[in-house]
């Protein structure tokens, strides 16, 4: 049925046709419902493996499903906490399902609008790589923001982090990070502080009405445990380790939990589709700086903790791996991914105002992914010239 | 003897249809074709016209750069066309066959008392010269070139094809012939390189004169290009040349009898095929010959193998170096929801991202593309299956970027079309790989 609707459809799109205009975004709907019936071309293989694109970054938003699941649950819990209103299951959940849904309307409406209108000027088919970006941002800004800002910082990732460089795959940085940085560094009053990370908090100590007459409970304990423990230690933050491994505290929806993260990590390795190399190798370059700062008495958290804090398992996992923004080569992975691990532990422990370091970290690596490349490439055709001289 | 090179990477891929070990059919043909498209960087110069009768062994083109380098006929017969496509450029001479099997006769001398210059005379005026490819770039060998050293790759690996130890297990007397003509033509040896199984016992292993190599591994182990890779990798400047096994007995048969035979005993196989099996043919077989092996419908007919053949048609012809007809399902057909199933069962995919590696059964291959083309994404795909010291990526890029220096560091002289093939296979943003080769081949042929 749908076929005939398509099949219908299709001459008004099509070459010569009123709408041919809109080609790009027929296709990509088309697409999205149906393999298309192209065939390989001559001079080529003839068959081709039935992976595409689709799939792979539908698993890479299968995998963090899990992260969005727990966060929703996680804001009505906050709110509710901060609040004292001593919630239900549901009515956390409800809670937080409607203030995420928003955040992703605006993330894809924008996101997506500006793709399709990219790719209908350029002719081109409409690239999938938004499907994960967008995915991405909701789960990594503060949920109280103001969605114009959203929608500004939407736009400034998908124009100037993507489509000035030509479009899915030639970016050099990570467009959700590139969303979040452009707010931080656009409206730091909005990104940073104690009181964003809780729904409806920072409105309530701007001196709204806080919830049916009721007090805030704890103003402080809106604050992210990284944010206090990077001041006082971690039991000062009032929060334990196992807490951080299971998320229940305050931060970015998406980043809080994990546990949630792992299950994502481990359907990305399972399934090949993210690097487990850099994962790996972020991972021990925090460790090395974490344990460094221990033993060099910076700070009191022992190195593992740090691995629980923050943006830190979430970017490892989801967004340092982007494999276009990543390095490329396999030996560059190892050095990228543990020099973002090294740097973000760096920014840390001797940047007491802005403890997230996670952000930056990726991003500078990103920056400098392509320089690690090409050393790593020299290397080989080093080894080509040294062997046509030793022969 | 030697080292056994175990390779890790590359593909075999499971596709349906593989050839029953039997000779089903010695076909005489009523049509063939000699393809100067076969052979990269020969500008041809007719010889023949139309209605001109020709034996096997008859010059119908020669190359416009090297008048001495002669492409015969097959088949005895008369020259049914010339073909022709944009510009004149010649695409094919078509030979009506007579089936009288009429040859040209050689007067042939002993092999051992021909130096190199007696033997490449010898090869040139006999046709049998553009058996003999030279890399880099996979064009006909020059003869004026001094070669590092032959290499002959004893195993194949490639999907659906023949197996040498079958398809060769009349003709050793051939092959024997054949490397010891070719060892007349190098310094640098010959050098067979065999699977495991075919070491130690295989017939193969029992040929005298050549440098043998144990590989192991998934395809393209078999791939010439990649054992060169690991046995003596080429370097700017470098020349060396490479034989196909059964181009081989067909040299060594030219000595034996003193005739141009290209006989040769194909695979026709595939998940279109009705009883794949063996079949013995001349090169240049109108695919006509093979009609009863094809099944009906909308089926593509491949001269080589599924990865690196050509597209040729009902009506087409067999290549000149190939040695398998694969036989496909063109896949013009919409599916639903495809890359949303969970389990998509009738497809395979190298990827984790479906549950195809806990499968383990042949599918049903069909040339549908299976999504749309995209930039380069994945970065991690290409190296897994290309066992060569090279980045691929970077010489894909390189390539689209038309820069000849960066080719050339990146490994351009180790690579043809079919070494990348699998690379083409694996691509989930469908890019054609072997098209962005064969541009810097190309443009790697106009600079130098």
């Amino acid at each position: 049925m749908a076929k005939n609707f398509f099949d219908k459809i299709r001459p008004t799109f099509s070459e010569g046709g009123k709408l041919s205009w809109l080609h790009s975004s027929f296709d990509a709907f088309e697409t999205f419902f149906f393999v298309p019936n192209r065939v390989t071309r001559k001079g080529g293989t003839h068959v081709k493996d039935c992976v595409d694109l689709k799939r792979l970054l539908i698993i890479v938003v299968l995998a963090m499903v899990p992260a969005l699941l727990f966060g929703i649950w996680n804001l009505g819990e906050q709110h509710s906490i901060v609040f004292g209103l001593g919630w239900g299951f549901w009515q956390k959940v409800w809670y937080g399902f409607v203030k995420i849904i928003p955040l992703y309307l605006i993330s894809y409406i924008v996101g997506l609008g500006i793709e399709f209108a990219s790719a209908q000027m350029k002719g081109h088919e409409v690239s999938e790589g938004y499907l994960v970006s967008g995915f991405i941002i909701p789960l990594i800004v503060p949920v109280d923001v103001p969605w114009w800002m959203l929608a500004i910082a939407v736009a400034f990732a998908v124009i100037i982090g993507k489509e000035v460089f030509g479009g899915t795959g030639m970016n050099i940085w990570n467009p959700a990070l590139l969303a979040r940085a452009f707010l931080f560094f656009s409206y730091p009053s909005k990104m940073s502080g104690d009181s964003i990370w809780v729904g409806g908090l920072s409105k309530a100590l701007a001196g709204g009405t806080p919830w049916k007459g009721g007090e805030v409970v704890d103003a402080l304990s809106g604050a992210t445990p990284l944010s206090h423990a990077s001041l006082d230690g971690l039991s000062a933050a009032g929060t334990s380790a196992w807490n951080l491994f299971l998320g229940n505290i305050p931060g970015a929806v998406g980043e809080t939990s994990v546990i949630a993260i792992l299950i994502g990590a481990l359907i990305l390795i399972c399934t090949g589709v993210a690097s487990w190399k850099i994962m790996c190798s972020s991972v021990l370059g925090a460790l090395f700086v974490g344990w460094l700062g221990t033993v060099g008495g910076v700070t009191d958290i022992p190195c593992w903790e740090q691995l629980l804090m923050g943006g830190f398992a979430f970017g490892t996992v989801f967004m340092a791996t982007d494999p276009v923004t990543s390095a490329q080569t396999e030996t560059g992975k190892w050095i990228y991914g543990f020099l973002i691990g090294a740097l973000c532990i760096t920014v840390r422990l001797f940047n007491p105002g802005y403890p997230e370091g996670m952000m930056l970290a990726i991003l500078l690596m990103n920056t400098f992914a392509p320089l690690i490349d090409h050393y790593v490439v020299s290397a080989n055709i080093n080894r080509r010239l040294k062997r046509a001289k030793t022969v | 003897m030697s080292d056994q090179i175990r390779l890790k990477k590359g593909l075999d891929l499971p596709i349906s249809g593989a050839a029953l070990a039997e000779v089903t059919a010695r076909v005489t043909p009523d049509l063939v074709a000699v393809k100067p498209t076969d052979f990269r960087g020969m500008v041809p110069r007719l010889l023949v016209k139309e209605g001109d009768s020709v034996m096997a062994g008859t010059p119908l083109f020669a190359d416009k750069k090297n008048p001495g380098m002669v492409f015969c006929s097959p088949v005895s017969g008369t020259v049914d066309a010339v073909v022709r496509g944009d510009k004149r450029k010649l695409l094919a001479v078509r030979i009506k066959a007579d089936g009288r099997g009429e040859a040209v006769r050689f007067d042939v001398p002993k092999i051992a008392s021909l130096d190199k210059e007696g033997m490449t005379e010898l090869l040139l005026r006999s046709g049998l010269w553009p058996c003999l490819k030279q890399r880099p770039f996979g064009t006909v060998a020059d003869p004026a070139a001094e070669p590092k050293a032959i290499f002959i790759s004893g195993m194949n690996t490639a999907p659906l094809g023949p197996d040498p130890e079958f398809a060769l297990k009349d003709d050793f007397a051939a092959l024997q012939a054949g490397v010891d003509a070719l060892g007349k033509l190098t310094r640098g040896g010959v050098h067979l390189s065999l699977a495991a199984r075919s070491f130690a016992g295989g017939e193969l292993h029992k040929l005298t004169g050549v440098v043998f190599h144990q590989f192991e591994g998934p395809h393209p182990a078999g791939n010439v290009g990649v054992q060169i890779n690991h046995i003596s990798p080429i370097n700017k400047g470098e020349v060396v040349w490479t034989v196909d096994l059964h181009l081989v007995a067909v040299i060594g048969r030219f000595f034996l009898k003193g005739v141009y035979d290209t006989r040769r005993i194909i695979t026709v196989a595939g998940p279109a095929a009705v009883k794949p099996s063996y079949v013995e043919v001349p090169a240049g077989v109108c695919m006509s010959s093979l009609a009863s092996y094809f099944e009906q419908g909308n089926v593509r007919v491949v001269s080589g193998d599924v990865l690196s053949g050509e597209a040729v048609g009902r009506d087409g012809f067999l290549g000149f170096y190939h040695n398998q007809v694969s036989v496909l399902q063109e896949g013009d057909y919409y599916e639903m929801f495809g890359w949303i199933n969970p389990f998509r069962s009738k497809k395979f995919s190298v990827s984790r991202a479906y549950p195809a590696f806990l499968r383990r059964k042949k599918y049903d291959m069909d040339t549908n593309e299976n999504g749309g083309e995209r930039p380069f994404l994945m970065n991690d795909v290409y190296n897994k299956v290309l066992p060569m010291d090279i980045y691929p990526l970077y010489l894909f890029k390189a390539c689209l970027a038309g820069d000849p220096d960066k080719m050339e560091q990146l490994g351009i002289y180790e690579v043809i079309e079919e070494d990348v093939a699998l690379c083409e296979y694996v691509c989930p943003s469908k890019v054609e790989i072997q098209n962005i080769i064969r541009g810097g081949i190309e443009l790697m042929m106009k600079e130098m």
